[in-house]
């Protein structure tokens, strides 16, 4: 029988001087596949490699073995000694290894809990290992399932509902003050790297122009540049509210900027539009008294630290439900693998006609009234040796099968010909 | 039923309570359309005899209402708001008495069957507008506090918000000024004068006059979010006091279809 195996390393159990030596390209990532292929001892294997992690998923029948040469192989690939990565590697077997993947798939051993992006990443590992041919039964099965229980997890927990990091917050929130925020203008007020990076989000949600307004006239073409935006001088800002919707404040300015009077006037101007401040700098650019205005709302940094936080916490507890589903697709795959095997596939074949060769005979006994207790004893004597004689070809082949070397495939064929999983 | 699957949705947010929330309130609906259908017909005439099914119609105008919003929006949420509200309806009205009108004949016009139909439509829009100014309120709430909490998460954006409650208020007063008018022309038939100062009908009038304001401060100096919200509670607030406050205070010729007890 194969065994489950895990390597890895991720941003818990190494720093990322670490992570960025062992980290695996798309080229690499094919020609460690091509080797795990041509291994002895590795029968399966899928390798990915994101920005926190690298881990490496096969299957094998020595276990040791199969974990020196991967160990090995990082060591030789990546000429790093490897006593200096070698404390940093996670090893998990079975179980533990099905357990650690599936948490993987469900962003649970994320540094972000609930992001997204892990599920597609390991989705394009498994499709180079299909294309490698590295991918057998055990592992398809098994990422179809991680596939299937991140799946589950992101619908049946609140897990990715909420916004946690400073930017996307900002967002959710506007969208709940616009509905979309597409085609929206922005104006940003200074130029501080978080303010930049707000704008990059705000942009992947199709905003609408962008206007960058800073002390110095030149800093603000130049950021107005990288985002296709309009410079504007740091005194139109009041005139520039007028058609604004969302502004993004960072300066460096001592005092606010925008005061409670000024958005008071405006908002009668814009017919009471919607306004949204977000404010990122620190002192304060934006007079908080404004978000007492009517249809004015202003956030500042800590405002939305504390969304975040809320949100960090709903995740945790979130987690929990996830565990639990994981546990649960744990427990079901560890019986399928535990019965992926001659023995228990042979038993449970024997099993299934000894339940048919049962009823049957219950059946027709009703017509049978004249058959005395020993007549029944020669019929079962009968249908034990046709079963053995059935059974007896396909016994054989799927040993002989296990000699030449343990393939799971004609197994799980069997398996599945005879429906011996109850899905 | 539905309500309960509704109150499901806004805790559990599992798609599957807000489908069947929706599948049992339609199919509601289609029952009462057809009890209304075949009341109509038994009777020869819209069955407003009395309270009980003069309110039945109310109910059954806020689901018609909140199933095309439905349709048309896609705002789910609003039916934590319309099923309880029409369910209460249906409540109150189960246990007064059905007093038969003394002079059913009256009913028997084109024009009273249109009024009826136009004023309680329109007035099912400005529940529904006063439900979405309820939401409103509360998301507002849940923003300018900077803590998104419960309703924040389940309730839809403000904008989205405002923008169905202000197609509910034109929607209303489209039909209510229809439903004025027919109720005019009616008036002039039964009792030979356009207007008779009834009290009714000068609340009527108010209201109407209330959501006209509403849309023109909108329109000319934006009156929208917050201020729109609250206006539409007020107004219907005022049409319910039109609805059943003047039939119990005062004495007028609509207090025959609301009649709930012999005098």
């Amino acid at each position: 029988m194969l065994d489950i195996v895990l390597i890895g390393i991720n941003h818990k159990s190494a720093p990322v001087e670490i992570r960025e030596c062992l980290a695996f390209d798309e080229d690499d990532t094919l020609k460690a596949l091509s080797f795990f292929k041509n291994s002895r001892v590795i029968k399966e294997s899928i390798l990915f490699s994101t920005c926190n992690r690298v881990e490496m998923l096969m299957t094998t029948p020595l276990v040791n073995e199969a974990i020196q040469d991967a160990k090995q192989y990082l060591s030789d690939y990546k000429q790093m000694v490897l006593k200096r990565f070698e404390g940093s590697l996670y090893i998990y077997q079975d179980i533990d290894a099905v357990r650690h993947i599936f948490r993987v798939a469900s962003s649970l051993d994320s540094l972000v809990v609930g992001e997204p992006q892990i599920l597609g990443q390991i989705k394009e590992a498994y499709r180079k290992a299909l294309a490698q041919k590295t991918a057998g039964v055990i592992l398809n099965r098994l990422l179809h399932k991680s596939f299937f229980v991140a799946k589950r997890v992101r619908h049946e927990t609140g897990i990715g509902d909420h916004a946690v990091s400073i930017s996307y917050a900002a967002i959710e929130l506007a969208k709940k003050i616009f509905g979309s925020i597409e085609n929206k203008k922005v104006l940003l007020i200074g130029a501080g790297e978080m303010a930049e990076l707000a704008v990059e989000h705000l942009i992947r949600n199709r905003t609408g122009e962008i206007l960058v307004a800073n002390r110095t006239f030149d800093r603000a073409v130049k950021l107005a540049r990288n985002f296709n935006g309009k410079a504007i001088r740091f005194e139109e800002i009041y005139s520039t509210l007028e058609f604004a919707d969302i502004i993004i404040s960072s300066t460096g300015a001592p005092g606010f900027v925008v005061f409670q009077e000024q958005v008071k006037k405006l908002l009668r101007k814009r017919k009471n539009k919607p306004l949204f401040f977000i404010d990122i700098a620190v002192p304060r650019d934006i007079d908080p008294e404004i978000n007492r205005l009517n249809n004015a709302y202003v956030y500042d940094i800590d405002d939305l630290k504390g969304v975040i936080e809320e949100n960090i916490e709903d995740r945790k507890r979130e987690a929990l439900k996830a565990e639990r589903i994981i546990e649960e697709a744990v427990i079901g795959f560890k019986h399928w693998h535990k019965n992926l095997d001659v023995v228990p596939t042979i038993v449970g074949m024997r099993k299934k006609m000894e339940n048919i060769v049962q009823k049957e005979i219950k059946k027709t006994s009703k017509s049978l009234q004249h058959l005395s207790e020993d007549d029944y004893q020669a019929i079962y004597r009968m249908t034990d040796a046709i079963i053995n004689k059935i059974l007896h070809d396909p016994t054989l082949f799927l040993k002989q099968n296990g000699y030449h070397g343990p393939s799971s495939a004609p197994i799980d064929f069997t398996r599945k010909l005879f429906r011996l999983d109850e899905e | 039923m539905s309500t309960a699957a509704y109150l499901f949705f806004l805790f559990v947010q599992k798609q599957k309570f807000e489908k069947a929330g929706l599948y049992l309130l339609t199919a509601g609906f289609v029952i009462h359309t057809s009890t209304l259908v075949f009341g109509f017909i038994s009777s020869g005439h819209m069955p407003v005899e009395n309270l009980p099914e003069t309110l039945s119609v109310a109910g059954w105008a806020v689901v018609c209402v909140f199933l095309l919003l439905h349709y048309k929006f896609n705002l789910k949420i609003l039916g934590i708001y319309a099923a309880p509200l029409a369910t209460l309806i249906m409540i109150v009205s189960y246990p007064l008495p059905k007093v038969a009108l003394q002079n059913p004949e009256i009913l028997k016009s084109l024009w009273l069957s249109f009024h009826i139909v136009f004023i309680f439509l329109g007035e099912a829009f400005f529940a529904l507008a006063c439900g979405i100014g309820i939401l409103y309120l509360l998301q507002e709430r849940a923003i300018k506090r900077k803590r998104p909490g419960f309703f924040f998460r389940r309730l839809p954006s403000l904008n989205l918000l405002d923008s169905i409650g202000y197609v509910c208020i034109l929607g209303g007063f489209t039909l209510m000024t229809v439903g004025l008018i027919t109720g005019f022309v009616y008036a002039k038939n039964v009792w030979g004068s356009f207007w008779s100062a009834d009290p009714k009908e000068i609340w009527s009038i108010i209201t109407w006059l209330l959501y006209a304001a509403l849309i023109h401060g909108r329109l000319i100096s934006g009156w929208r979010g917050r201020r729109s919200a609250v206006m539409a509670i007020i107004g219907f607030g005022v049409i319910l006091f039109t609805f059943l406050g003047v039939n119990f205070l005062f004495e007028g010729h609509h207090e025959v279809f609301t009649r709930w007890r012999d005098s």
